[in-house]
């Protein structure tokens, strides 16, 4: 399996407001039924993903954009998600 | 003659599916359920553009046709004609936001495969413009090669065409699917195709920042966010206490003149009795309570529409992850402060089996508004009413304290539950936070309406039958001269038999006689508690003294703090335990709801009694 370039982060690494496009999922740090509800949520390589609000010290849920609709996810699924962030 | 055609209204969840559903049926809807599920039957008359009359069915909104909870089954079991005592659809409506197509479209690909014959309502398009997202939906009709309909459900636009439509794709004859309708599996195959076909349909598309980030911007702020859903928390509450005492008085004046009206007709007897103060009385002290559940579901049908509810559920998830449950478990338990039944009819949305369980087992533990009469009553007799801070009365901080009591034994027994008997892998949370909107009054006054036919329909079921139950256990056998009626009585037998149980946790004989018929609803417990002392007091000077002063002369203190920590956590609440039993198909769990319950009561119970009296309140 390739290794993410650097220059990819974690959909939770992202700063907050911070965009980028989906370049890979790690799909089998996923439970069966967590990575069908993702796919379902329209989360596929390549769609646009934004983080809109971070995990927090608590380490509570991520609230995120992906495509046009906005997904709460846990923090270890926003986790296996690998963003390409966007320039600016 | 052969039934209307029936037309399901499919669609993604936030589609704005029952919307369109209210537009298009208004008040001709019926509530109902699905036999063996607890999953609510919405169905509602209309008639095509051509004058044919149709059934529509409003199916739950789901993401494909692959189930991950109760009701998202149901769809997939009607639209494949398998579910037990429903014809398959003559027709679909696949309801679509127009602003989020990509995924939209990828169901109802899934639904064109089927082969029904079916319109797609572009629905939301107005929102979609004010978004910046321009549609051509001729050229989506293009794509899909079915009719594409655009429609705005809350504005009523659309209406008309999307009737002409399905008029043109029902024919009469019988319906098949489509051979192999099983489709490309492959979510990822269906998702790309749906993005070309959204891409094709769209003309021009400009970034907008939507005003649902400004509001998330505050609503899900670490600190800003618990503020906001604490304040709304503490306003509903409020509003629940303070907005019902002027129709509770009209409710109670109603039940008196109808107490009079009926008792003049009625000659003295047995019947009289029966009726005024059985019937009338038993039924009048339930009904007195609609004001307050009307005005909690307001508020929680309005959160849910709003879009706040998931937001809710988001800012929840990090405590309620930490006794093994999701934000998801937040709404139905919010719902269940009004009363357990909704709430955990409410449950069904929550995919995991175990965590829907353990929700459904901790249910009964928030403060239902049947607790409040129990309360209120006991309360006021004990506790004096007088400030102890600013704007904090001593009785509101009781009450208070008895509801952080039940949140505080929830989330325990949340926690041993999923480390014992409801243990499995934790659950994921994973929910679309819908754009928010403006609540419509029409879909509002559709949901309190419903709630309140299922909440008088209860009153004047279960609990108009115990209430005359409890009558006549109290009335007979007719107590010789010199004894007490209510001791005499087949109740005060079996009040007996149950206060050598309940005895040690300092509950008295009269405590004993209001538990058995509290089974059936807990706010019975103060019409019981009135109907021993009426019924003990031949003299009939019960005008004289009150409720209140009876409690203050028979009850200690200690006794009074048992009685309320009693109904805390005690599953006195037939309905509950019924609904349970359904939910979980079986009657194990209601069984082990009821026992962990009462243990909890009996314990909790105790140790206020025991305390209080070693502290001298005996």
């Amino acid at each position: 399996m390739n290794l993410p370039a650097p220059s990819r982060v974690p959909l939770n690494a992202l700063p907050r407001m911070g965009a980028g496009v989906v370049a890979s999922v790690d799909w089998h740090a996923l439970t069966e039924p967590e990575a069908r509800r993702l796919r379902e949520l329209g989360l596929d390589e390549g769609v646009e993903v934004e983080l809109l609000r971070p995990s927090g010290l608590m380490g509570g849920p991520v609230a995120c954009r992906i495509g046009r609709m906005i997904v709460a996810l846990r923090r270890h699924v926003a986790g296996a998600i690998h963003v390409a962030p966007t320039a600016g | 003659m052969n039934p209307a055609p029936l037309v399901a209204l499919v669609g993604n969840p936030n589609a704005g599916k029952s919307a369109l559903f209210n537009a298009l049926t208004g008040a001709r809807q019926k509530v109902g359920n699905y036999p063996g599920v607890t999953v609510e039957r919405h169905a509602g008359r209309l008639a095509l553009a051509d004058g044919r009359p149709v059934e529509l069915l409003d199916l739950p909104g789901t993401y494909s046709l692959d189930p991950s909870s109760p009701d998202e089954a149901v769809t997939r079991d009607v639209l494949l004609g398998k579910q037990a005592g429903e014809r398959l659809p003559d027709a679909i409506v696949v309801v679509v936001d127009a602003a989020n197509l990509d995924n939209h479209l990828r169901f109802t690909l899934q639904l064109i495969a089927l082969g029904l014959p079916m319109v797609v309502a572009l629905n939301m398009f107005d929102l979609a413009e004010r978004d910046g997202l321009v549609l051509d939906p001729e050229a989506l009709e293009r794509e899909l090669g079915v009719p594409v309909v655009p429609t705005v459900a809350v504005r009523r636009r659309g209406l008309d065409a999307l009737k002409e439509r399905l008029a043109e794709v029902i024919s009469p004859g019988a319906r098949t699917l489509r051979e192999g309708h099983g489709v490309p599996h492959d979510i990822t195959v269906l998702q790309r195709r749906a993005r070309q076909i959204a891409l094709a349909a769209t003309v021009s598309e400009t970034a907008v920042r939507r005003w649902t980030h400004r509001i998330d911007a505050v609503a899900l702020h670490p600190v800003a966010g618990p503020v906001l859903l604490f304040g709304l928390m503490f306003v509903m509450f409020q509003a629940v206490f303070a907005w019902s005492e002027a129709p509770i008085g009209w409710i109670e004046g109603l039940m008196a003149w109808l107490g009079e009206q009926a008792g003049a007709l009625i000659p003295a007897g047995w019947l009289h009795s029966l009726v005024v103060d059985g019937v009338i009385a038993g039924v009048g002290a339930v009904v007195v309570f609609l004001p307050q559940i009307l005005i909690l579901f307001a508020f929680i049908l309005t959160l849910e529409a709003s879009g706040y509810m998931v937001r809710a559920a988001f800012l929840m998830d990090r405590l309620m992850a930490s006794v093994g449950l999701s934000g998801r478990a937040f709404i139905p338990l919010l719902s269940s402060f009004a009363c357990a039944v909704p709430g955990i009819m409410a449950t069904r949305t929550i995919a995991d089996d175990k965590d829907r369980l353990t929700t459904i087992l901790i249910a009964p533990l928030m403060t239902c508004s049947a607790r409040w009469p129990v309360y209120t009553m006991v309360i006021g007799a004990f506790f004096p009413n007088r400030q102890v801070l600013p704007f904090v009365g001593l009785q509101g901080l009781v009450a208070f304290g008895l509801l952080i009591t039940g949140i505080l034994g929830a989330l325990a027994a949340a926690l041993i539950l999923r480390r014992t008997v409801t243990r499995g892998a934790t659950s994921g949370f994973m929910m679309e936070m819908p754009k928010y909107q403006w609540p419509q009054p029409r879909d509002l006054l559709l949901g309190l309406a419903q709630r309140a036919e299922v909440f008088l329909k209860r009153a004047g079921s279960i609990i108009l039958v115990t209430t005359i139950v409890l009558w006549a256990l109290l009335s007979f056998p007719k107590a010789p001269d010199g004894q007490s009626q209510v001791e005499y009585s087949i109740a005060g037998r079996i009040g007996s038999a149950i206060e050598v149980v309940v005895a040690p946790i300092g509950f008295n004989r009269d405590i004993s006689l209001a538990l058995l018929p509290a089974m059936s609803a807990r706010e019975v417990a103060v019409a019981a508690i009135g109907t021993v002392y009426a019924i003990d007091d031949p003299e009939g000077d019960a005008g004289q003294e009150t409720i209140r002063e009876k409690l203050q002369s028979r009850w200690s203190l200690a006794t009074a703090l048992a009685f309320l920590v009693w109904f805390v956590f005690a599953p006195q609440c037939i309905s509950t335990i019924a609904v349970t039993r359904r939910e979980t198909n079986g009657w194990k769990w209601p069984a082990f709801m009821v026992g962990y319950l009462f243990a909890l009561a009996y314990a909790g119970a105790g140790i206020t009694y025991w305390t209080a009296v070693a502290l001298g309140l005996g």
